[in-house]
């Protein structure tokens, strides 16, 4: 799953998440939604792994899952050829330093009592960066300046900025402290598209920069096209392709890629669309259908799907799918 | 072609502790006989405020403080309310972005689709509830017999989509307005519920006006576009001349930041393209600046913009219908209304 030669940043193995569903007074479990179930990636120093999948498919999960914002039910979790999951409350604390979150909604993220210079300074003021709070409020001046805020809005609060500006806000927080990874939950799905530009401008400026790495999550393909450098495809809770931007983009190979790609409508009226609309909704968590999850919509459905869970295989250098249709393994590796 | 919907000079205003929220501020648009008008505009710029003042039904503290609303050749803002309650239903439909809102969840879908049927073209309970059913499998809900039973929490946000799409067809409306139908769905859903919109326009003779701030969900789906940007319509025009050439500084600014699929993501010397942005952001509305209101924005910004108004007017340059295109920018009108 990994371009050899290259030491990843993070790696992580079979993570999983499953809910419990608690049913009646006495709360008993009568069943579990896996919301992530299986899970393998990689992401490599200064890369742009894109998390890409419908609603619900798990991706707030194991991104949350990643950051320890909550436990995983199983998997391990390296980042930096450290045990993410064996780390005590303090050991935790100071690997935090280098990974950073950024969220989806500007405006739940932010506290709104909290003055923009307090939010974007706390993470110095925990880490207890630089000599002074003097020398930590000129750090924040200029961590403001860097995403395009000018320093007077250090005294004033969140609500009296635009989404735009919110998310540069929370931009210049995830970056206070140089760190090596940031996942990015959906940053710019709930801007607008004239500002979202700006917002994502920012954030490959500032990997240029300080080499950051980033884990994307997002549903908009477009986007995830201009900043990729690899791109993860989810499906209830599992990753259906793996690949390059390129070999995403130019050659999905599952037929859920193929069909998320079709279903983009195109700003360009003159293009008619050759489009395999699928019938059918997501399938609960809760209940994944057995054999292959997409059997359900799937349109290239044959015989062994409904029965058999194909598993990912690296087709190609670097491309891997889970599909029965799809070739066999190039070099006859397959992760469980 | 005769227009079902005629909308001039309309406004519509809310008095809050901070000001006046200027939402719709001399905002005009037209909906010919069976075509789909796309109104699109950024978030907060009074497209949903637009849709709900059509039937005088602004969300409260909301009051319209202007302008004309021709229905099929009937006014609207001089009607009585009783008699414009017979437009309301029949005569437009709504579906909104958020059908989960705008469904009672104590009541089964299919009594849902079934009360406009019982109050407005007096069916008996039985004969509703067939056309309800009807109806469902109309919308391509699944095993629509057994589903009319269903309540709204025991649906997917695709199928209650669906759902607020029947109640609107329920009494055979002229014109469904379709504010963000898809916008919280995913993208797989969101083309299943495209392609419906654009079956049943067909089948039905409907008129659509469809609200979007996704240009491709217009682009695909609109004959005529409406621009908006901070309560009124800047740009009107056929969907393939604003998309190949928008004439207002707006509109070019918001089609070259939207990100198209197969664009380099480098440029030849190998470094990272830059997304277009449009700089800045939306201006609040209760403190709209002088002037235009795009112009703190505009590249091209005259002197003029920053304190005379400019109308929506008809594009001379693009020969045959006058009203064919329309801007509402001093680079294509002088202020006393004469092309440039
Ligand atoms: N705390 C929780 N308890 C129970 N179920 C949960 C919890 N959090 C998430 N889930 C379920 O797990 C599944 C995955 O949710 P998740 O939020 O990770 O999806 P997502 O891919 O981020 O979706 P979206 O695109 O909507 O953000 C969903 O079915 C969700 O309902
Ligand atoms: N009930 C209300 N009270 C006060 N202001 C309101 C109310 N409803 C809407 N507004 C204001 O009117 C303006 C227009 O709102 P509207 O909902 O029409 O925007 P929109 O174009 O539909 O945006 P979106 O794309 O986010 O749905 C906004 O500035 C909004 O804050
Ligand atoms: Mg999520
Ligand atoms: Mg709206």
């Amino acid at each position: 799953m990994s371009p050899p030669g290259r030491q990843p940043l993070l790696e992580v193995r079979d993570l999983r998440k499953h809910f419990p569903i608690r049913r009646g007074l006495l709360s008993r479990v009568s069943g579990w939604v896996r919301a992530v179930d299986g899970v393998s990636i990689d992401i490599f120093p200064g890369e742009t792994l894109a998390l890409v999948g419908e609603s619900g498919s798990g991706k707030t999960t194991a991104g949350r899952c990643i950051l320890r914002l909550m436990e995983p039910t199983a998997g391990a979790v390296r980042f930096d050829g450290q045990d993410l999951l064996a780390l005590g409350p303090r050991d935790l604390r100071r690997m935090r330093r280098h990974l950073q979150v950024i969220f989806q909604d500007p405006y739940a993220s932010l506290n709104p009592r909290m003055r923009v210079g307090t939010i974007v300074r706390e993470p110095l003021d925990i880490h207890r960066v630089g000599r002074n709070r003097a020398e930590r409020d000129a750090m924040t001046r200029g961590l403001l300046e860097r995403v395009g805020l000018d320093a007077s809005a250090m005294r004033r609060y969140p609500h009296e900025f635009s989404g735009g500006q919110r998310q540069r806000i929370g931009v210049a927080r995830a970056i206070a402290l140089r760190p090596r990874l940031i996942i990015a939950d959906e940053p710019v799905s709930s801007l607008d598209v004239s500002v979202q530009a700006q917002v994502i401008n920012l954030m490959l400026d500032l990997q240029e920069e300080y080499g950051v790495a980033y884990l994307f999550i997002a549903h908009d393909l477009a986007v995830v096209e201009r900043i990729a450098d690899r791109v993860a495809v989810m499906y209830l809770g599992r990753i259906v392709e793996l690949g390059t931007r390129q070999e995403i983009f130019k050659n999905p190979l599952h037929p859920y890629t193929r069909a998320l790609l079709q279903a983009i409508p195109i700003p360009d009226p003159t293009r008619a669309r050759e489009r395999t609309v699928l019938r059918g909704e997501l399938p609960s968590p809760a209940a994944p259908p057995p054999g292959c999850r997409f059997h359900t919509r799937c349109p290239v459905v044959f015989e062994p799907c409904a029965t058999l869970d194909p598993p990912l295989v690296e087709v190609a250098p670097g491309h891997w799918a889970a599909c029965h249709l799809v070739p066999g393994p190039a070099g006859g590796a397959s992760r469980p | 072609m005769a227009n079902v919907l005629e909308v001039s000079d309309l406004s519509v205003h809310f008095a809050t502790e901070r000001g006046t929220i200027r939402a719709v501020d001399g905002a005009s648009l037209r909906v010919a006989e069976g075509e789909t008008l796309g109104l699109v505009g950024e978030s907060g710029c009074g497209k949903s405020v637009l849709a709900l003042s059509l039937l005088r039904l602004p969300p409260p503290p909301g009051r319209i403080v202007g302008g004309r609303i021709v229905f099929q050749g009937t006014d609207l803002m001089t009607l009585p309310e009783k008699r414009l309650r017979h437009f309301r239903g029949r005569g437009i439909g709504l579906v909104f972005q958020e059908p989960s809102a705008a469904l009672d969840p104590v009541f089964t879908v299919g009594s849902q689709i079934a009360e406009g049927l019982i109050v407005h073209k007096m069916m008996s309970r039985a004969e509703a509830r067939a056309e309800a059913v009807r109806l469902m499998n109309v919308v391509r809900i699944p095993d629509a017999g057994r589903r009319v039973h269903d309540y709204p929490h025991q649906l997917s946000g695709g199928m209650l989509q669906r759902v607020m799409i029947a109640i609107a067809l329920a009494c055979r409306p002229a014109l469904l307005v379709a504010d963000e139908p898809t916008t919280a769905l995913d993208v797989t859903i969101q083309a299943d519920i495209l392609d419906l919109l654009r079956q049943l326009k067909d089948e039905y003779r409907l008129s659509l006006l469809l609200i979007s701030h996704n240009l491709g969900v217009v682009a695909e789906t609109a004959d005529r576009v409406a621009v908006m940007y901070a309560g009124r319509i800047v740009e009107e025009a056929p969907v393939r001349d604003l998309f190949a050439a928008p004439k207002h500084p707006y509109t070019e600014g918001l089609l070259r930041s939207v990100p198209r699929l197969g664009e380099p993501a480098r440029s030849s010397d190998g470094g990272r393209r830059r997304l277009p942005a449009i700089e800045g952001s939306v201006p609040d509305l209760t403190r709209l600046p002088g002037g235009c209101s795009f112009h703190p924005r505009c590249p091209d910004v005259l002197s003029e913009c920053r304190t005379r108004d400019p109308r929506l007017r008809p594009l001379t340059a693009a020969g045959g219908d006058p009203a064919a295109r329309q801007v509402a920018c001093f680079k294509h009108h002088d202020p006393d209304g004469r092309p440039r």
